[in-house]
């Protein structure tokens, strides 16, 4: 059971990764406007037309 | 910031931009109009090939735009006139400081929330394997590490994430008064105290995990709540943007310039075109006119002005141009009553308790009673001190004021998201059960139960060819009785070769013969305009003349389309209603007649409308007031809750609890049937809370409560009060897509 005090700390280094990407979303100001968002992320403005 | 417009008259726009170091300059819009993702698009993109264009980028839930440019390279005006050209209304506003001040609080609380949600969850990854180790031989070194482990987490976080609770409650101590976030305080505090003991005892149970669980349940109903009404807020700042009063100042050296009315002073002279809403208090310099003063006293037959005489902002300019020197910019005389009047009965309304705090109230003393009695009682039955107040603890834990804290929150969300979709946007938080305690409901008559712009009332009167031609021609004029004969056509395109007669009317050559557009005498239609107001004698008059065919137009408020069902349905709900007007009296009756009211006051005064309200709420009544104009704003602060329908001017909606969009009455029906129901499930959730209580105080009593069972406990509770407060939208009569319709017309008359 030695290994857990190896693996549980990682374990919870890496959920604060992901706390620190959230927070670091949330001062990018990324929550200000959820529906934009999702709409900016399928638009294909930037593709060239089809021929 | 001064650029011309293709009207030919500059704008100083110098209020609205933010400047920055770095050589840019930004500002914020509110854009009329946005529906969907392509507006978005089309929008950014068609100011991304602009000149001097930084970035823009549209916010999509609040319909806002925010432009950056170089400066020099570009302008405000330009800007707007590029939106313009794309095919959006653009109107630029500067956020209020406590707008961005709710921002940062709703920020404030998702990042408290973030962080409260991390230490959740990891430390339910060690309590759940204490818990199932403690079945399966987990040894005292594994737990204990596990438990100092999540003592690390918690630690911090709970000091960071339950700040909001914390400074609450001090708040509250201080002041000598006890809310929900005092036990609350208590509970987490405490329980963090105990749990560190027992770790550093190698003791078998810790309750990080609830104090930290406590944190995101509770924190979670704060942010809803604080987003809720921040959304609310911005759909009414982006209301107030789009109706921006900017005012035309004639300057020292003769030239025209548009200024926000934040930018008037008194001794300034401005201009007031027919048509156009006087916005500052003055004097008439030059000019005469006829003057529409509906919005302030109700009263809606037009008075003359002339050289001399004063006039009020928020009052509508019907004849011609008038020259007005500024006395008072902003807090004029009139104003200023009101205000006065607006102060005295807003404080008034202060002391009312919200359900919640009575809860709280209730609630933080029992808590705390019964842990003391708990604690003492097991001393007495024999046990130790210390796992004696480990069961007291418990049972502080237990008692777990997340279902109380959520019950009344949540379902607040659910309903103002409810009534959001209905078209009507509540300000106040308490709004809600004070609109659910209401039992008459009192209404204004002038731009409340009918129309704020004026309608052709004897349309069926007249062929169809006549109206074209009448509305060809009042298309050339500004006069809201032209403006109405034109709508009424649906605007058809101007006649040619138009000339006004200042002071009489338009006139201009069709098919061959004169024809001409406005008063009665202008049109020689005396004996036509006396039988039609006789037909009509609340409306004004406007004639038509084409050669030998002579039309008079009855030009009036029209009622609501859906007052009189509106009525009904709120007499069959058991309400009592009432209308109190400034208008004239006859006026008045004729309107309660239509719509079956029998209690109606007319030409009152706002000192009149408080009064009576005042003698209503003495004899026991909880009255809602919905008003729109400036005489009524008093009476709004001094009814139990009011509405005010959004065209309304500033300070009513700013003294109003709500605003409704939209042309129909029936968000009125709506509120009132909402609070009822959210009400009635706010007090569901209590007794749900109480019962859960009830269950398991003496659960903890018997001292039978592990963290385990506290763990499920709290989750339990919270889902079914939150799943309970998802019942406050009614499903069944949800009108489709009524937002982007009522916010549609809205945006029409905002033009």
């Amino acid at each position: 059971m030695n290994i857990l005090v190896i693996l549980v700390p990682l374990a919870l280094f890496l959920g604060l990764l992901g706390l620190l990407g959230f927070l670091w979303s949330l001062n990018n100001r990324q929550f200000d406007d959820l529906e934009g968002a999702g709409w900016r992320a399928i638009s294909d403005d930037d593709l060239p037309p089809e021929r | 910031m001064t650029m011309a417009l293709d009207s030919g008259r500059a704008r100083d726009l110098s209020l609205f931009v933010r400047e920055s170091e770095t050589g840019t300059a930004a500002m914020d819009l509110a854009v009329a109009g946005i529906k969907c993702a392509v507006c978005m698009a089309t929008i950014e993109r068609g100011l991304r090939g602009e000149p001097g264009i930084v970035s823009a980028r549209v916010n999509l839930a609040a319909k806002r735009l925010t432009v950056e440019w170089r400066k020099g390279a570009s302008s405000p005006a330009r800007i707007l006139e590029r939106m313009d050209e794309i095919g959006f209304a653009a109107h630029p506003f500067s956020p209020q400081k406590l707008e961005s001040e709710e921002a940062r609080e709703e920020r404030r609380l998702l990042r408290a929330l973030g962080v409260a949600a991390f230490g959740a969850m990891n430390i339910m990854l060690l309590s759940v394997s204490v818990w199932s180790g403690n079945f399966s031989g987990i040894t005292p070194e594994t737990r204990d590490f596990f438990h100092w482990l999540s003592a690390l987490i918690a630690l911090p976080i709970a000091a960071y994430s339950g700040r909001p609770f914390y400074e609450s409650a001090l708040k509250a101590v201080r002041a000598g008064a006890v809310n929900m976030d005092v036990p609350i305080t208590l509970g987490i505090v405490l329980a963090l105290v105990m749990s560190l003991v027992e770790t550093w005892q190698s003791a078998e149970h810790a309750y990080f995990d609830s104090a930290v669980m406590l944190i995101f349940f509770l924190l979670i109903g704060r942010y809803l709540d604080q987003a809720t009404r921040r959304r609310t807020r911005d759909v009414a700042a982006n209301l107030a943007a789009l109706r921006a009063d900017t005012v035309t100042r004639l300057m020292a050296d003769g030239t025209v310039i548009d200024m926000p009315v934040e930018s008037i002073e008194p001794g300034h002279l401005v201009l007031a075109a027919a048509g156009q809403r006087i916005a500052v208090d003055g004097v008439v310099v030059e000019g005469a006119s006829e003057v529409d003063q509906s919005l302030v006293t109700g009263e809606t037959r037009h008075v003359p002005v002339n050289p001399g005489d004063a006039v009020y902002a928020g009052t509508l300019n019907i004849g011609g141009q008038l020259r007005i020197r500024v006395t008072k910019a902003e807090s004029g005389t009139l104003l200023a009553e009101i205000e006065r009047l607006l102060n005295g009965a807003v404080a008034g309304r202060a002391a009312y308790v919200r359900l919640a705090d009575r809860a709280a109230r209730l609630y933080a003393p029992l808590v705390h009673a019964t842990a003391a009695l708990t604690f003492a009682g097991w001393l007495i039955a024999g046990l130790a001190w210390k796992p004696a107040l480990l069961i007291a603890i418990t049972v502080l834990i237990i008692t777990c004021p997340c279902a109380l804290a959520l019950a009344i929150p949540a379902v607040q969300v659910v309903a103002t998201q409810a009534l959001f979709k209905r078209s009507v946007l509540i300000h106040a938080a308490d709004a809600l059960e004070r609109l659910s305690e209401v039992g008459t409901i009192v209404f204004d008559k002038t731009g409340t139960l009918t129309l704020p712009d004026p309608s052709l009332a004897n349309r069926s009167e007249v062929s169809a060819a006549g109206l074209a031609r009448a509305g060809a021609l009042a298309m050339a004029s500004r006069h809201p009785l032209a403006l109405a004969v034109a709508s009424a056509a649906g605007r058809p395109p101007v006649a040619g070769g138009v000339t006004e007669v200042a002071g009489a009317g338009v006139c201009a050559v069709l098919d061959g013969i004169e024809a001409r557009l406005g008063s009665l005498a202008f049109c020689e239609a005396q004996a036509e305009g006396a039988r039609v107001a006789s037909a009509y004698p609340d409306a004004s008059l406007i004639a038509f003349r084409h050669g030998e065919e002579v039309h008079v137009y009855a030009v009036e408020q029209a009622m609501r389309a859906d007052a009189r069902a509106t009525v009904d349905a709120l007499k069959a709900q058991g309400f009592s209603v009432a209308v109190l007007s400034g208008d004239r009296i006859e006026t008045v009756r004729r309107a309660a007649e239509t719509l079956g009211i029998a209690d109606w006051r007319g030409e009152f005064k706002p000192a009149d409308k408080i009064e009576a309200l005042r003698l209503r709420a003495a004899a026991g009544e909880k009255v809602l007031m919905v008003g729109d104009g400036l005489n009524d704003a008093p009476a709004l602060a001094a009814a139990h809750v009011s509405l005010s329908p959004v065209t309304a001017v500033h300070l009513a909606q700013a003294a109003a609890d709500g605003v409704f969009l939209g042309d129909k009455l029936r968000p009125v029906l709506d509120s009132v049937t909402i609070a009822r129901r959210a009400r009635r499930i706010m007090g569901q959730n209590l007794t749900l809370a109480v019962v859960y209580n009830l269950i398991a105080v003496p659960l903890a009593i018997a001292g039978h409560v592990t963290p385990l069972v506290a763990a499920l406990a709290m989750s339990g509770s919270s889902i079914i009060v939150s799943l309970n407060a998802l019942r406050a939208d009614v499903r069944g009569d949800r009108p489709a897509d009524a937002r982007s319709e009522s916010a549609g017309s809205t945006e029409v008359r905002a033009a």
